[in-house]
Order: C-alpha cells, then sequence, then structure tokens
C-alpha cells in the first residue's frame, strides 16, 4: 500500500484521474515505509487526508488575489498622489535621508491586504482562556488602521483558538491553588541566570518530574518555547552538519537550524520515501564539494519537536512517542513546551544524561536568560502530576480520553457537513480550508457574532491560496459546546458556500467511545 | 500498405544517394568531420558517466554501514564550573538560601528590591486568580490579554516614546527585534547605498559594567546617518532621575534612538522584555519579530507584577539616588583589595572584580575565583562568577566575580561585604 503524497494545490490531477483524495489506509501492522522499530511498523491505521483543492476555487481564489493587488496598487497611488490620507506611521522628518528602514513590497501587503481583515487578529480577552472567554468589544471607524475599545465586554464566547487541549488554563482547582500559594512563598520574577545564582530547588524538582513523565533519563526546562529551540539546536549541531527538516517545520525550527550553520535539507511534508532517499544520497556523497563524510546528520539523531503534541495525543497523554507505542529512548532529543496542554509556559529538552548535561553547560539559554517564574513552575508540576494520576486522582486521565473523544466527534461532524477538513484523524487541531480571501475575514467575523471565537490564517503562515480556519479542540469543551460550534459552522458555512468537499460521509451511528480500539470502519 | 511504404522508403534512399553523389567535396568532408565528431562524442560521454556512479549498489550500502556520526554530544568533565549549579532553597531575595547555607544576595540582579515587595506579590496573585497562569496562545490568536494592552501602554508613557511592544522572555527581545529589521543581504557591499546600517550598543554593559557614550555616538549617528538600537537591560530602573535609563542620564531627547529595547528581568524583578520607540519602527515588529508572533504571550500574573512595579517606580523616585549612593559606597569600598581590580563605572549597580594578575590559564583563573567565592559563602556573603559560554563570545572578558548591589543592602551589610572579600582575597591569593 503506498503512501499517498500530498496532493498539489492546484487543483490540476490529470494523470491520476479519478483518486482525488488522498485517504490512506490500511489494517494494522501494515508495511507502509522503512521505519524498522519493535518488530513493527504502525500498529494502527494511520488515516490522514489531504483533500485536492477543487479547480473551480483554485482559479477563483487567484482571481479575488488578483484584484486585492490591483486595487492595492490603485490606493497607494492615491495615497502617493496625497488623493487619500497617508494613515500609517512614517518616518522622522530629521531622518528622511537615511537609507529606508523598510522596503515598500513588504508592506505592500500589509498596507493592502492585512490590513482589511486585520480585525480578525489579535482579539483581546479579558479572562481566563478556557474553554469560554470573555472578549473586549472593539470597533474600527477607519477601516482597521485604528481601534478604539468601546468599553464593554462580550462575554462567555465559546473559545476555538486558544491552545487548551487538555484544559488546565483555569483560574480555580489545585493547579492554580498551588500555583499562588508558591508565588506568596517565591515572589514572582528571578532575576539571575541558571548558571548563576537562578536555580531554585522548583527547578531541580520539574525537571526530575519531566523525565519521569517523559520515560527518559533527564530533562532540561527553559522559559520560552520558542527560544529552546532556536537556542539549543546551534549548541547540538555547527557547521560540517547536516541537518534534514520537514516542509512544514515551524519557525523557531528553521532559526535554530540557520543559526547553527549547518547544512540544511528539506524533505516533503511526511514522505518517508523522500526523506530516505536524501539520507542515502547524503551519506554517500557526503559534504558537497570537499565530499567529506558528515560529522552528525540531525534526523539520524531524531530531533522530535513535540509542542503541541504532548499531553495532547496518546491514551496516557505523553505524546506522539505514546500514540505509536514507541520507546521513548530511541529518540535522541524529544523537545517540546508546557504552553499548550500545561497551562503554563515554557519549554523543555529530554534526552540521555549526556546530552542534558552537555546543555547545561553549553546552552546559551543556561548561560544568558533569567530561570522560569516560580508559580509557572508549581503550575507546570501540579499539572503533569495530574496527567499521570500520582496527585490521587483521575482528572488528568478522564482529560485525556475526552480531548481524544472531542477530536473525533467534531472532525467527523464536519466532514459529514461537507467541509474539506485536513489532517490525522486524532489531531485535535482542525483545519477548515477556506481559499478565498474574503472568506477569511467574513469567516471570522461571522462566527464572532454568533458567540464563538475562531482563528483564521492566511498568507504568509499558509500557501497563497490555502488560507484557512484552525480549531483547536479542549478537553474543556463539553458536548453541548461542541454542538453549538458545529451548529453555527454549518449556518456560516451556508451563508459563505464554504462546502466545498466532493467527497460526503456516510454518517456514522454515535458510537460511545472504546478505549481499546482505534480504527474506524467505512462503509 | 506495406508494399507502397517500402517503394517510398526505396525511393527517399535512392534520393539521397543521388544528393550524396551531387553535391560538393567540401561539403562531404564537413559532413564527415561532424559525424566523426558526433561519434567521439558519444563515447566519451559514457565514460564520465560511468566515473559518476562508480559506485555499486553494494558499495553504497557498505558506506552506510560503516558511517558513523560524531556522537551527539562531546562528554562534559563531572567538574566542569558550570555544570554543577548552586542550588537556592526558597526564594531569591535579599536573604537567600545558597546550598543549605544562609547568606547575604549579592549575585541576583534585584536591584530595586522589587521581588518581595508586598504589593507587587498581590497584584500578581489577584492577576492569578482572574487569568490562570498560562496564555494559552500567542498575541494573534486570543493570546492578548487586557494586562498586556495596559503594560505595554504604561511602558511607553513612562520612557516618553509613542509605543512599546512586550515580549515573553527578555533573552528573546533583543534576538527577534533586530533581525525583524535587517536581512541577511545587508553585509553585502555591493548593495552599500540601500543597506540599512546599525549601531547596537548597551546602555551599561553587563559585562564591564561601563556605560557606552551616548552623546558622541548621537553625533555618529547624523553624521553617518546610521540608526542606534539601544540595549538598557542593566540601566533600565537605574541611571537617571527617574530611572528611564541612559537617555534621562545623559539628557538626551529619546526621539533620537531609534529603539530602545530592556528586560524586565532586573529592576523590574518580572519576567521578560520590551521595546521601546516610535510607532513608525515598531509597528513592524508585531509582524515580524519571531519572538512576538510565532511565540505564546506573557503570562499574565507577571504583566500584573511589571506594572506593579512599575507604580512603585514612579512613586518613589528617590529609591534611584538610594541605590546610586549605595553603589558609590561599595566601590571605593572595594578599591585597594590586592590581588582583585574592581572593573565598572560608580555609579553601576553590577561591578566586576577581575584578578590583577592572571596565572596564566583561564582554567586555573576560575578555579581560583571559586575558592574566593566559595569562602565569601561560608561566612554568609553570597557571590557569583561572571558565566559565559566560552566558545560564543567574540571577546571574551577575563573571568571575574560579579557584585550586585541592591538597595535592600543596609549599610552595614555592604561594609562586611568588602571586609569579607578583603579576608577571602587574602587568605585565597596570598
Amino acid at each position: 500500500m503506498e503512501l499517498h503524497e500530498r496532493p498539489r494545490a492546484n487543483g490540476c490531477g490529470g494523470a491520476r484521474g479519478a483518486l482525488r483524495n488522498g485517504f490512506v489506509r490500511g489494517p494494522p501492522g501494515t508495511q507502509i515505509n522503512h521505519i524498522v522499530h519493535n518488530g513493527g511498523l504502525y500498529k494502527r491505521p494511520f488515516n490522514e487526508a489531504f483533500e485536492e483543492t477543487p479547480m473551480l476555487v483554485a482559479v477563483l481564489t487567484y482571481v479575488g488575489y488578483g484584484v486585492l493587488t490591483l486595487f492595492g496598487y490603485l490606493r497607494d497611488f492615491m495615497r502617493q498622489w496625497k488623493i487619500e490620507k497617508c494613515q500609517n506611521a512614517t518616518e522622522r522628518e530629521e531622518q528622511k535621508d537615511f537609507v529606508p528602514l523598510y522596503q515598500d513590497f513588504e508592506n505592500f501587503y500589509n498596507r493592502n491586504l492585512y490590513m482589511r481583515i486585520r480585525d480578525s487578529w489579535n482579539r483581546p480577552i479579558c479572562s481566563v482562556p478556557g474553554a469560554k472567554v470573555d472578549m473586549m468589544e472593539r470597533v474600527s471607524h477607519d477601516y482597521n488602521w485604528t481601534f478604539t475599545y468601546t468599553g464593554r465586554v462580550i462575554k462567555d464566547i465559546i473559545n476555538m483558538g486558544s491552545y487548551n487541549y487538555l484544559g488546565f488554563a483555569q483560574k480555580t482547582g489545585a493547579c492554580q491553588e498551588a500555583a499562588a500559594k508558591v508565588l506568596s512563598q517565591y515572589g514572582a520574577g528571578v532575576c539571575s541566570t541558571r548558571q548563576e545564582m537562578g536555580n531554585l530547588d522548583k527547578h531541580e524538582e520539574l525537571e526530575k518530574l519531566v523525565a519521569r513523565f517523559l520515560g527518559v533519563e533527564s530533562a532540561m526546562a527553559y522559559g520560552m518555547g520558542f527560544a529552546t529551540n532556536s537556542m539549543n539546536i546551534p549548541a547540538l549541531v555547527g557547521k560540517g552538519c547536516l541537518i534534514l527538516s520537514d516542509e512544514l517545520n515551524h519557525a523557531s525550527l528553521v532559526l535554530g537550524a540557520r543559526l547553527s550553520g549547518a547544512t540544511i535539507r528539506i524533505f516533503k511534508h511526511n514522505n518517508m520515501q523522500s526523506l530516505e532517499k536524501l539520507l542515502k544520497d547524503a551519506i554517500v556523497h557526503g559534504q558537497p564539494r570537499t565530499r567529506r563524510p558528515w560529522k552528525k546528520i540531525l534526523i539520524l539523531y531524531l530531533y522530535l519537536d513535540e509542542a503541541h503534541s504532548i499531553g495532547a495525543l496518546g491514551p496516557s497523554g505523553r505524546g506522539v512517542v505514546d500514540y505509536f507505542g514507541l520507546d521513548p529512548e530511541d529518540v535522541d532529543v524529544m523537545m517540546g513546551t508546557f504552553t499548550k496542554s500545561f497551562g503554563a509556559a515554557g519549554g523543555y529538552i529530554g534526552g540521555k544524561k549526556e546530552l542534558i548535561d552537555y546543555l547545561r553547560t553549553y546552552s546559551h539559554s543556561a548561560a544568558y536568560a533569567t530561570s522560569m517564574s516560580p508559580p509557572v513552575v508549581e503550575q507546570i508540576i501540579t499539572s503533569v502530576k495530574c496527567i499521570m494520576g500520582e496527585d490521587g486522582t483521575t482528572i488528568g486521565r478522564a482529560r485525556v480520553q475526552q480531548l481524544a473523544e472531542n477530536t473525533r466527534y467534531f472532525r467527523r461532524r464536519l466532514k459529514e457537513m461537507g467541509f474539506i477538513i485536513y489532517g490525522n484523524e486524532d489531531s485535535p487541531v482542525v483545519p477548515l480550508m477556506l481559499y478565498m480571501p474574503a472568506k477569511i475575514g467574513a469567516f471570522g467575523r461571522e462566527m464572532l457574532k454568533r458567540n464563538i471565537g475562531v482563528v483564521v490564517v492566511g498568507f504568509p503562515a499558509t500557501p497563497i491560496i490555502e488560507s484557512r480556519a484552525r480549531f483547536c479542540l479542549s478537553a474543556a469543551h463539553t458536548k453541548e459546546m461542541l454542538d453549538t460550534a458545529l451548529k453555527e459552522i454549518n449556518e456560516v458555512g451556508d451563508l459563505l458556500q464554504l462546502k466545498y468537499s466532493r467527497r460526503r460521509l456516510v454518517p456514522l451511528l454515535d458510537r460511545p467511545f472504546d478505549e481499546t480500539t482505534y480504527e474506524e470502519t467505512e462503509d | 500498405m506495406a508494399a507502397m511504404a517500402g517503394v517510398g522508403q526505396q525511393w527517399v534512399l535512392v534520393e539521397m544517394v543521388q544528393a550524396f553523389y551531387e553535391a560538393p567535396a567540401y561539403h562531404l568532408i564537413l559532413e564527415g568531420i561532424l559525424i566523426l565528431w558526433i561519434i567521439r562524442l558519444l563515447f566519451s560521454k559514457t565514460y564520465k558517466l560511468q566515473e559518476r556512479s562508480d559506485l555499486t549498489l553494494k558499495e553504497k550500502e557498505e558506506l552506510i554501514e560503516e558511517w558513523q556520526p560524531e556522537p551527539l554530544v562531546p562528554p562534559v568533565p563531572k567538574d566542569h564550573p558550570a555544570l554543577n549549579y548552586n542550588i537556592v532553597s526558597g526564594p531569591p531575595t535579599h536573604i537567600i538560601t545558597v546550598n543549605g547555607k544562609e547568606c547575604i544576595n549579592f549575585a541576583s540582579f534585584n536591584f530595586l528590591g522589587l521581588l518581595n515587595n508586598e504589593k507587587v506579590k498581590s497584584a500578581a496573585q489577584s492577576s492569578l486568580k482572574k487569568y490562570g497562569v498560562g496564555t494559552c496562545g500567542p498575541r494573534g490568536f486570543y493570546g492578548t490579554f487586557d494586562v498586556h494592552l495596559e503594560l505595554e501602554e504604561r511602558l511607553a508613557k513612562f520612557m516618553r516614546t509613542e509605543e512599546a511592544i512586550i515580549y515573553s522572555y527578555g533573552f528573546a527581545t533583543i534576538a527577534s527585534a533586530i533581525p525583524a529589521y535587517s536581512k541577511r543581504g545587508d553585509i553585502n557591499p555591493r548593495k552599500a547605498r540601500v543597506t540599512r546600517r546599525f549601531i547596537v550598543v548597551e546602555g551599561l554593559y553587563m559585562n564591564r559594567g561601563d556605560i557606552c557614550p551616548l552623546p558622541e555616538l548621537i553625533k555618529l549617528k547624523y553624521k553617518y546617518k546610521v540608526r542606534i538600537f539601544l540595549e538598557e537591560s542593566l540601566s533600565f530602573g537605574v541611571l537617571g532621575q527617574h530611572g528611564r535609563g541612559i537617555t534621562e542620564h545623559f539628557g538626551i531627547n529619546i526621539d533620537d534612538i531609534d529603539l530602545i529595547s530592556a528586560n524586565m528581568e532586573n529592576s523590574l524583578a518580572s519576567i521578560g522584555g520590551f521595546c521601546c520607540g516610535r510607532s513608525f519602527i515598531i509597528d513592524h515588529q508585531r509582524l515580524s519579530g519571531q519572538g512576538y508572533c510565532f511565540s505564546a504571550s506573557l503570562p499574565p500574573l507577571l504583566a500584573a507584577a511589571a506594572i506593579e512595579a512599575l507604580n512603585i517606580m514612579e512613586d518613589n523616585p528617590d529609591i534611584f539616588q538610594t541605590l546610586r549612593a549605595k553603589c558609590e559606597r561599595i566601590h571605593k569600598a572595594l578599591q585597594g583589595i590586592s590581588g582583585l581590580k574592581v572593573v565598572g563605572e560608580s555609579f553601576s549597580p553590577a561591578l566586576h572584580l577581575q584578578l590583577e594578575e592572571s596565572c596564566g590559564s583561564r582554567e586555573n583563573d576560575v578555579k581560583l575565583l571559586k575558592r574566593v567565592v566559595d569562602y565569601c559563602m561560608n561566612s554568609g556573603i553570597a557571590l557569583t562568577q561572571a558565566r559565559y559560554l566560552e566558545k560564543e563570545e567574540k571577546c571574551l572578558p577575563p573571568p571575574s566575580i560579579r557584585v550586585v548591589i541592591t538597595v535592600e543592602q543596609t549599610e552595614q551589610e555592604l561594609d562586611k561585604a568588602a571586609s569579607l572579600l578583603k579576608e577571602a582575597a587574602q587568605s585565597v591569593l596570598n
């Protein structure tokens, strides 16, 4: 059974003819590719789908962007000739003859496209970012150039945008109480680096706990997830090394890879054959031009970034390693963040003791950056203990299960309605394709009118015609909330004509969640 | 049909032969040479192809088997000074418990003593009760809280600039700010006319404790048309009459500086950093500052703590004067210790004590200084050596002991520290 490559987004599926949707299905134990581990391969079906963009939609999207660009030029022209008032900030008079700080084109997109739908982002909230959130109302009288706050607060918006997978963003409860106690004892800041005077006993406790949770020998925690990647990859690899990086890796990984000075080669997203081919070439031919063998190849030393998956995937919430039933000792460097599933802030790296000792000595963060704030550390400690079940309750386990249930339900219902949804069936991040630029803004606004907060993303975070709405499910969402949300999404989908999918799923009977089976059959 | 084709072919052949006989001699020779050349090229090409793919499949497999990567990390010797951290039990405030021993804290950058301040803590507590701990998202996606907006406004007002932007990690502040304005091509001499030029300076240098000559830099700026980025992590909340930093200290118009960046982890006793300046410059970072767009926002309790700290700074402008007086006092008291020299300005709250004469290697210097530090710690003064990543620094400063002055230290404690350091230097270095 072949692993289907992701279809091209331009809608031209000529050669492949009738096979448009990349569904991958296989009975358990299917020999899909060459990763040999634990005697088997994937122990469970790997259901990922990336439905192709319908041709008409792609064409219309390009037309839409074309029209916007034309209008953009027109408006710029009018602004230059002072027919229209120029609203954005300008350089100081004294410095007008300095080399300009920004290139004009960088700002073209910003001025003419982003500005029109700017109100979909940076929405200020004023309550805990749980399943329901309160938002400050803001209006703009000059088409989003400036905002004013009316002072009213929109209450109880269903929050489908915050990364709150296990529902630990709470203002009451065991975690918050523990954090409050630590805050009154230790204060909010630390004022020193780890290597100097900033290594508190709380940090040591946290690191031991994280190592136990992940099943690795040792771990080290940092104050910011982004910085964990961008500062530690340069410590591990340097010139003369090779990094094989997935096409769609996060900005922090890309930055870390660039800063390290190693050679970077990119393989297609999730495509194992592309990766293997690159590996073979690299080993056989060595470094370009000099043909010397590579010192280290950073994917053979597997660096796994679990920023979103830790806590959210796997039967006991231990991330993607747990989800596939693999051994954490096989991953050389396990990285993750505490921001998403644990309701705190910061990142960690786990691995063998030599690795962590090396990082303690040579990492930028350890030497130059202030250590984590104590109440934040306490929040992580309490939430990890809760997930592991060590606090004496089953709340953690219940939440992990609730999240998996919510994910399956939500995805299935959306597919039934006819939307194009990307991604794996078990992933709590649900992208719903919008494609056209005007629909990005419209979707965000219409959902807010109906009291649901969603996240929409467009270019440059996604390819230009693949703009989407992204729902982040949480264990704190109850079934009622999901149903309300689904109803509203259905309405808006009809209003904006978002139901692009050509392939309708036969609706299944609602089955109660059964822990032991992870496959769903489709007839 | 086939017969017709056959006849047709034959006819073409006859034509060809006829043309052959009728062509002039030079034409034939030229053609002949060309044909020979083509044949030669064909053969030599296959020869080259053979060279490139000279590794058979089996050989490739062997190479793959044999290839051994370097170990992921080289082993670190067990007694490396940076490996064994001091463990602090309890809060790192004025009286600190290090490795089980209670000491007076001369090592944390808690300049204004706000780490243990009750008002700051209670502001953080009420924020914790309202918002929980984390923000669960970046600024663009429901991670913007009203406390963030308030903090940005307050910082901009305090520094008297148009706008401010906050980051959730002090280190990331300047690390995201600079790349947002310069690209890789900016060092290219061919494009010298369109490269943007920047001077990046620190207000108070952490590694040397001295101050940057800002008025001269401003003159240079207008002469050579460069922009100035000022990093004020140590000088924010320390220099200047109201704590506004080095611009207030020198009395310079703040609009002359293009960007001021500082972290809130020293004077404000919180976590995170901020940049402030004109809207023209700061707004750009909201879309292209990597540490801002792609990272979760600052936990609200830390933002609330910073706001409260700012309130205290604004309400008590005389603490800056007090701090400066203490710095002067200890600076004077530490002069004349045999074996150690003081590096840093007299009003800088972070001084360095370096060895007057090095023993030859950096490692031995570090060991010697460690003995001084240990002596002091055993007698109740907590100090630390300044830590660097030796491979990464361009001009690595010599090893030194860092002495930090805070407003909470009393005069007796300052005197005690000075005399203890004298004693330690005597016993260890002589």
